[in-house]
């Protein structure tokens, strides 16, 4: 018989520690049902019968975040046969409040008490016998980081799953009992176990439960107004008080802080950390440090082999031998080098910086200080939708959008951390210089600030879009209550980095892999195939591209173009070959103004870019450039992160849309300026430029319920 | 009516009751901000917003137009 334990906890309990250390390596990372939250089993070690599912990581069962409706759903309708709810030992109140709910749903419930070894440590005493008494609810002691405890508390989770007993739901004060009793009456049927749950939901006026039962809900207000009338307070607010009243009488007594009132090692550390004067030089340290290891130095030159030498020389020398010992025909031998091998290369190129930056990242929300970040940078960040924790993905997107993307899964918030994947690949990436440096070149005598303007011009899109999408239907949306917790500092542990690295990066490899593979090997065939001399043949030569399926792709589309001042095909087949990799613009002109191989700012056909398009053109080139759809490797982490085909779309259409608008305007207007007046053009531009304003200063109102219906779960 | 906005840094208060509807003060009560718990103001952020505070024994972040909600005893 297969046995379902959930596990239950808040974020910072030690909950993903205690559950790779009972789940080990079998863990199946997956999504909950109609969501983008990610939904964790894995089978017990020790008794492979048992099935745990990770809970997302939440402090109470409301109804109004994601999580929360996505945990108390599971728990509901899957009736796992048992709750194991980690309780962090040294934050009891608040992590008792969320057991007080969990014994409510008539599932046997066990605590696992984790971090008591800092309350040993600490010389602290937790009356445990007490507290398991007066709860009704098992408590095993355990040290998830030390592994102590993990067998007890998974067999007396097994335990309680084979006894089938519900523990007594928490005793409030008699005033409460009774309108409590008072509502049963009102509920009609319900399942006998659940009776607490449903009348206290109800009296919430929790507005997911009407999608979950049928009941009177004329005669439910009447109670509840009259309850509320009674006891000055909203419904919501009595529960709440009557929980936490409920815990500090359990506690009472029965756990003592010696060292209560005195500054913790946390306490000092954070007087340093967040201290109003060093708090941003610090921050900027830390990043810096970030930076320079997964960018500057390890990271990259990790990538640098992969791509240059492993893919560059070894995999594609020793295939390419095979291929031709073998006398393999052209046309495979070019698929399987230049579309498959160049395309895994693209995918595992990324990891060695991925790596880095995933390990600098674990050891920040390991110790504590990603929450830090947060709180230090929220002020800036929040005006424009996003998290004070969007600057690391937008630090690292200046180096490479693909790991920038990759960074935001620290975000807790669906939406800030959505948002944050939109708008990170609008900051020039480390591949976007060259395109910068052959405009600035060719077009605009070297000046430097034309690679100046190109991070305005990146920061001003992003600054425009989080104000202007956190506006839209696709944002406004859910609430997304900024009230965090400020975990204590701790030195993560190995192991607990090293899953984390692993999850993150094998994710990766995994889910952007293919579509970046699959784009590589499209690109190539349309690269390498066209009509030549009458007949759809391969091209002998990259300089036959102008004969290639792109080639007539671009000289189909490049119409679109001509409102942004550059509508021929070769830029137009240039910008759809930046798709690969931004760097290739640069090549493909080369390519394309018959010079072959260029250098990396194309110096060589300058020239023929001052022929073809005009300084305003090439700058709304440029601008084009830098903000549409990224590379597809990064496209493939957008993917990844959204873990959504409709968010992908959604993302890389307005990119790609953004990114046409703002150099239309800049054309058109500059053209205007400069005297080559298209009034259509002009007309449309300021139009769009109007609407742009009108939804920047366009008031916002924060959203207060959870549009998700609970029903779809 | 005093709210938690207005408490300088290094004063401790009691929390009378909480205003509002919605997700944030369901969160802000979630999280032990309750009638009759003891809330010790820590320190403001660098920019000057949010706030953190001590509650139930934990460091909590607030921000200042969501600690509007929480009225403080005088």
């Amino acid at each position: 018989m297969s046995i379902t334990i959930a596990l239950a906890g808040n974020p910072n309990s030690g909950k993903t520690t205690l559950f790779n250390a009972l789940t080990g390596s079998t863990q199946y990372v997956g999504n909950w049902p109609g969501v983008t939250v990610e939904k964790k089993e894995g089978r017990y070690r020790k008794q492979k019968e048992v099935v745990i599912t990770d809970l997302p990581g939440i402090y109470s069962l409301s109804p109004y975040t994601l999580e929360e409706v996505v945990a108390r759903n599971y728990l509901l309708k899957e009736k796992p046969d048992a709750i194991l709810n980690i309780v962090d030992a040294t934050n009891l109140e608040r992590n008792l409040y969320l057991t007080t709910q969990c014994m409510e749903l008539g599932i046997p419930v066990v605590i696992a008490l984790n971090m008591m070894d800092i309350i040993e440590k600490n010389g602290d005493n937790i009356n445990v016998k007490s507290l398991s008494d007066q709860l009704g609810v098992p408590i095993i002691e355990i040290s998830a980081l030390k592994g102590k405890g993990i067998d007890q508390v998974a067999q007396a989770a097994i335990d309680a799953a084979k006894s089938k007993k519900a523990p007594v739901p928490p005793k409030f004060s008699s005033e409460v009992e009774n309108i409590l009793a008072s509502i049963r009456p009102v509920l009609g049927n319900i399942p006998a176990d659940k009776e607490r749950w449903y009348e206290i939901k109800v009296f919430e006026r929790d507005e997911k439960i009407g999608e979950q039962i049928s009941y009177d809900k004329e005669a439910a207000e009447k109670i509840i107004a009259a309850a509320e009338a009674a006891m000055d307070d909203d419904s919501e607010s009595i529960i709440t008080n009557e929980r936490y009243d409920f815990i500090t009488e359990i506690l009472s007594g029965g756990y003592v802080k010696k060292n209560a009132g005195s500054m913790t090692i946390s306490d000092r550390i954070d007087r340093v950390v967040t201290n109003r004067f060093l708090a941003i030089p610090i921050f900027l340290l830390v990043m810096w440090v970030v930076y320079f290891l997964a960018i500057n130095t390890i990271g990259t030159m990790g990538t640098d082999w992969v791509n240059d030498v492993l893919f560059g020389e070894i995999v594609p020398g020793a295939v390419g031998g095979f291929l031709e010992s073998i006398g393999t025909a052209d046309w495979l031998s070019g698929l399987i080098l230049d579309g498959i091998v160049a395309g895994v290369g693209a995918v595992l190129g990324f990891l060695p910086q991925m790596i880095v930056l995933f390990i600098c990242l674990a050891f920040l929300e390991g110790c504590g200080y990603m929450a830090r970040i947060a709180f230090i940078m929220d002020r800036i960040f929040r005006r424009f939708g996003l998290s004070g924790k969007s600057f690391i993905p937008m630090m690292v997107g200046t180096g490479c959008g693909v790991p920038g993307v990759m960074a935001s899964r620290t975000i807790e918030n669906e939406r800030d951390r959505r948002m944050t994947i939109m708008t990170t690949t609008f900051i020039p990436c480390g591949a976007k210089l060259p395109i910068i440096g052959l405009i600035a070149g060719a077009l605009f005598g070297n000046s430097a600030l034309i690679g100046w303007s190109a991070y305005v011009v990146g920061i001003a899109a992003i600054v425009i879009s989080g104000i202007i999408l956190k506006k839209t239907k696709m944002f406004a949306g859910d609430p997304a209550p900024f009230v965090m917790e400020l975990p204590a500092y701790h030195i993560p542990t190995f192991s607990s980095v090293f899953h984390s690295v692993w999850e993150r990066a094998s994710s990766f490899v995994k889910k952007a892999g293919t579509v970046i593979l699959l784009a590589t090997i499209l690109v190539w065939f349309m690269s390498s195939f066209g009509f030549y001399e009458g007949t759809f043949q391969m091209l002998p030569e990259e300089d036959f591209m102008e004969h290639s399926v792109l080639a007539a792709l671009g000289n189909l589309v490049a119409w679109i173009f001509v409102p942004l001042g550059w509508g021929s095909w070769k830029p137009a087949v240039a910008a759809v070959t930046g798709l690969i990799a931004k760097e290739n613009v640069v090549g493909t002109f080369g390519i394309l103004y018959k010079y072959g191989e260029v250098s990396e700012m194309g110096e060589e056909i300058w020239g023929n870019l001052q022929a073809e398009m005009t300084a305003l053109a090439g700058y709304s080139f440029l601008v084009f450039n830098l903000l549409c759809a990224p590379c597809f490797a990064a496209i493939g982490a957008i993917k990844r992160e959204m873990n959504s085909a409709k968010w992908t779309w959604f993302a890389i259409g307005y990119q790609c849309g953004f990114a046409y608008l703002a150099s239309m305007c800049i054309y058109q207007i500059g053209s205007a300026v400069t005297g080559n007046m298209n009034v259509i053009g002009l007309i449309v531009s300021l139009v769009v430029l109007v609407g742009t304003l009108y939804m920047l200063f366009k008031p916002y109102k924060e959203a207060t319920t959870l549009r998700t219906s609970a029903a779809k779960i | 009516m005093r709210t938690l906005k207005d408490v300088h840094v290094g004063e401790t208060v009691k929390v009378v009751k909480l205003h509002g509807t919605g997700a944030v003060k369901r969160r802000i009560m979630d999280m032990g901000i309750t009638r009759g718990a003891e809330i010790y103001v820590r320190k403001v952020a660098p920019l000057g917003d949010p706030v953190e505070v001590n509650v139930r024994g934990y460091e909590l972040t607030v921000r200042r137009a969501d600690a509007e909600m929480v009225e403080i005893a005088e």
